[in-house]
């Protein structure tokens, strides 16, 4: 009742573009100009692509290629394994060199398998490919499926895979579908250059997720400081005329880009925490996701590259480019001119959420949008880090509203169970409390490190509960052992005694057929228990040596 | 090519705790220039002395504790504890008194809980209770205005009067102090004036205490500027105020006779400078919006009971102290709602 009074004003909302506001968020400086002075170009062919078999959420792929094997353009060289993943394809024609372990785009540093392909610079597709003129004639289901095969993950950073996301699932009604081209982060630029030039491309890949969606409304939000791509996609949309397809104007700030922090901005609702944004009728995908949708139905063509911001003052000449997937960010850095002198940090992603990379040796993947070259004096503040004064910036600007500097305290006390009272795991770590603390804190590595603190101890819990279970299991086991082996030795020791009262008994007489039907009677196991009680008998009459495995002495009972 | 690594985020706003602590000194400046026209050259001159040893201390903590001298004592907050202390001290009190006050502040009150960051309760303001209970004779005595003062008391003067306890010729002590606004209501009040009565006392003038309510004015002027640079939280100077001003404005309704309007309130003793300067001190103070509002509506509170039935004059450092103590749980009860969660989410 309350969906159905509060739909019409919502939508009536929308139609007048009005926005909300999410609360908290920082601005910090964009330096977008950087890496727009140059235009958009297509990065070279590398001697070597560098394909990491997981590029997405989910399990990895499995590589269907051996070394040594030709590939063509566009042919699978890993397939997905499992429900949530997606295959590798091969982004230019050449031979497999080696499947083995290199360095990957990973916080942590370390080596992953990457299927290494040396092109031969022919570039031949795969062949026949089929793309499809009107998609309307494919149901959300087969659309679905052709996404997948063309291995689309979400490109704004998740890299989660896109046809999961365009399964509602039943009874599930999608009200709005919101395309994101906030791109909020400092610096990068390759969305903004994507709708500049590509803008009917994005659109129509909307029109395919919205048929695949079975969706309604849908809102593409760019922020106000992309006021060219804003036109070049509101040009598109109106070309298109489709009154229920809008193109938002946003306030500028980080990180509107953010899932959660735009819908609430363009509809007003709260994703509850824990859930989908399903669960409020509304899907997200990014807009380099869009047009990856349009390649994969349209041009048949698979997610095999993308457009990467290569930017920062510490790279010759900043611009745009369409690079191969796997292609190393030394050559991309390259092609941009070379480092400058005083480069000191290269970052794969934005400034406030991209992880800093050792090395220029790592290959370019699904979920990279921006290579940042950056000098000493560019980032950090170089401050030292002071106490924390708890003068609050940290908590106005996080836009989860949470308290980062009582996290902080009690996550440096790793007084973990407080932390999770202030609802750490809400944290999104966008960065916004540490860019405001005036006393340098790096906030977010402490939430990290809480968070991977506790997921240990859960982890340990989760083992020492295993192996409790597992060590009661085997008492059990023990004890029922016992307890069988007490019954089966009760058991023969009454055959015995019935035996040797039978034996008693028909010794005069000399009948000697009674005793194994006793046995019988009794249900003891015939052969093992004869053996058994021929051995008691023994070790009675002195005869037999003493037998370990053999329970308490006969004795007891018969005395 | 190596490259150093680091987490994300990488960016950082030149927001530093030098800048802010700096901001507030920078906000103290028109109300101590104000103080420096009404009231001469002591509170110059105490100022100096008051940093001097507030520096002093800090350097000596910081070695003894084997910590860096360099960003913590650029970091300008023992210089930002000093000011406000002085400025809470009578300016004409003998100079051991702001030494004995300061050294307390920083030393026991700062550095023995830890130093920066670390103090459960607002330094300056512990510097002044250690001296209201253990001097409250030098603690009183208050200078007027100079427009009450029969002579002009030069920079000289004023040395001599403050470091070796010197009166100028033919001067006498009690010519140079009076009790404070506060004090001489308290005083009267008990002696069964009415409250009309005693504000016709030159002590007072058309709003508040005579001179200072140019004071307050300039403190007020600052305290404008931190909120529009956003560098203090609003919650605390209105929770106070309402805190203060609420019951006050209640009593005087009900006792026009035996209380002070709001607007005495606010233009007498340290209801400015507690609430723009003093109960921000970010450290002690809640840390959450309602937190806020719910810890400078405590500090009004404590300070209207004591000004109105309390022993002492002014009630806004024992307010802070005692809200200092509730700021934890007040932190933890008020924590704000969460995103998607709770009332606005559908």
């Amino acid at each position: 009742m309350e969906v159905a009074h509060a739909c019409p004003t919502r939508i009536g909302r929308l139609m007048l573009q009005r926005l909300w506001k999410f609360r908290g968020g920082i601005h910090p400086p964009g330096r977008k100009e950087l890496s727009l002075s140059r235009p958009l170009e297509t990065a070279r062919l590398p001697a070597r692509l560098i394909l990491p078999v997981a590029q997405h959420i989910g399990a990895p792929a499995e590589p269907t290629v051996q070394p040594g094997d030709s590939v063509l353009k566009g042919q699978i060289i890993a397939r997905a394994s499992g429900s949530i993943s997606a295959p590798i394809h091969a982004p230019t024609s050449g031979r497999v060199v080696e499947i083995a372990l290199h360095p990957v785009p990973h916080p942590s540093g370390l080596n992953a398998t990457c299927i290494v392909i040396e092109p031969d610079g022919a570039e031949t597709w795969i062949s026949p490919r089929h793309p499809i003129d009107d998609f309307t004639r494919l149901t959300p289901k087969e659309l679905r499926q052709h996404i997948r095969d063309a291995g689309i993950v979400g490109l704004g950073g998740a890299a989660f895979p896109t046809f999961i996301k365009l399964n509602p699932g039943e009874g599930k009604v999608v009200e709005t579908l919101i395309i994101n081209g906030a791109e909020c982060e400092p610096y990068i630029t390759s969305d903004d250059m994507l709708m500049r030039h590509y803008a009917s491309q994005v659109l129509q890949g909307l029109l395919i997720m919205r048929h695949a969606l079975q969706a309604g409304r849908c809102v593409i939000g760019i922020e106000d400081n992309k006021p060219e791509a804003f036109h070049s996609m509101k040009a598109a949309v109106e070309a298109a005329g489709d009154p229920q397809i809008s193109v938002v104007r946003l306030p500028t700030r980080y990180p509107t880009g953010g899932e959660r922090q735009l819908i609430k901005v363009l509809t007003g609702k709260e994703v509850p925490s824990g859930k989908r944004p399903l669960e409020i009728g509304v899907v997200c995908h990014n807009l380099s996701t869009a047009r990856a949708v349009y390649n994969a139905i349209a041009l048949a063509e698979p997610l095999i590259s993308r457009i990467i911001t290569v930017t920062g003052e510490g790279v010759a000449e900043p611009r745009n480019l369409e690079v191969l997937f796997g292609t190393p960010v030394s050559d991309l850095i390259a092609q941009c001119g070379g480092y400058r002198e005083d480069v000191t940090r290269l970052i794969l992603g934005g400034p406030m959420m991209g992880f800093a990379l050792h090395s220029d040796a790592i290959p370019v993947v699904k979920a990279a949008n921006c290579v940042l070259a950056a000098r000493r004096d560019e980032l950090a503040s170089g401050n030292p880090v002071l106490p924390c004064i708890r003068c609050g910036r940290c908590s106005k600007a996080c836009p989860a509203h949470l308290l980062p500097q009582q996290m902080y305290w009690h996550s440096r006390a790793k007084d973990f169970d407080r932390v999770q009272d202030h609802n750490l795991f809400e944290c999104i770590e966008c960065g916004c409390c540490s860019y405001v603390c005036p006393s340098n804190i790096p906030l977010v590595q402490y939430f990290r490190f809480a968070k991977n603190e506790i997921w240990a101890q859960e982890r340990e819990q989760h083992f020492m509960e295993e192996s409790r279970r597992r060590h009661d299991a085997k008492q059990e086991r023990i004890d029922r052992d016992k307890r069988e082996k007490e019954e089966r030795m009760r058991i023969i020791k009454e055959a015995a005694l019935a035996k040797k009262r039978e034996e008693a008994q028909k010794a005069p007489a000399g009948v000697h057929s009674a005793a194994p039907q006793g046995n019988v009677a009794q249900g003891a196991p015939s052969a093992e228990s004869r053996l058994r009680i021929t051995e008691l008998e023994k070790r009675r009459s002195g005869t037999a040596p003493p037998d370990h495995e053999a329970p308490a002495p006969p004795d007891e009972e018969s005395s | 090519m190596e490259f150093e690594t680091a987490t994300s985020p990488h960016l950082h706003s030149p927001n530093s705790v030098t800048r802010a602590m700096g901001v507030v000194l920078l906000a103290l400046v028109p109300g101590i220039a104000a103080y420096y026209l009404i009231f001469g050259w002591a509170i110059l001159i105490k100022l100096a002395l008051g940093i001097t040893t507030a520096v002093v201390c800090e350097a000596a903590l910081l070695a003894i504790r084997r910590r860096p001298l360099w960003p913590f004592l650029s970091d300008l907050s023992a210089l930002l504890t000093a000011v406000l202390l002085v400025l809470s001290l009578p300016p004409l009190s003998p100079w051991w008194l702001t030494v004995v006050g300061i050294a307390f502040a920083i030393v026991v009150a700062k550095h023995l809980y830890g130093g920066l960051g670390y103090n459960p309760f607002n330094p300056a303001m512990v510097g002044f209770v250690v001296l209201i209970i253990s001097f409250p004779v030098e603690m009183t005595r208050w200078m007027p205005p100079q427009l009450l003062l029969e002579v002009t008391l030069d920079f000289h003067d004023t040395l001599g009067i403050v470091f070796l306890g010197l009166m100028p010729d033919g001067i006498a002590v009690d010519a140079l102090t009076m009790a404070t606004p506060l004090d001489t209501l308290k005083t009267q009040l008990d002696m069964n004036r009415s409250v009309g009565e005693i504000l016709q006392q030159p002590v007072f003038g058309n709003l508040g205490g005579k001179g200072w309510e140019w004071v307050y004015a300039a403190y007020a002027a600052g305290g404008l500027f931190l909120l529009w640079r956003k560098a203090i939280a609003w919650q605390i100077p209105a929770g106070l105020l309402v805190g203060l001003l609420g019951p006050a404005a209640i009593l005087h309704l009900l006792y026009p006779e035996s209380s002070i309007s709001p607007l005495v309130h606010l233009l007498s003793g340290a209801t400015v400078l507690g609430a723009f300067f003093i109960a921000t001190d970010p450290v002690t103070a809640s840390t959450t919006p309602r937190g806020r509002l719910l810890f400078g509506f405590g500090v009004g509170l404590i300070t209207f009971l004591i000004r109105t039935w309390g022993g002492f004059p002014d009630g806004i450092a024992f307010g802070v102290l005692l809200m200092n103590m509730a700021a934890p749980t007040i932190d933890y009860y008020t924590q704000p709602r969460v995103f998607g969660t709770g009332r606005k989410v559908q």
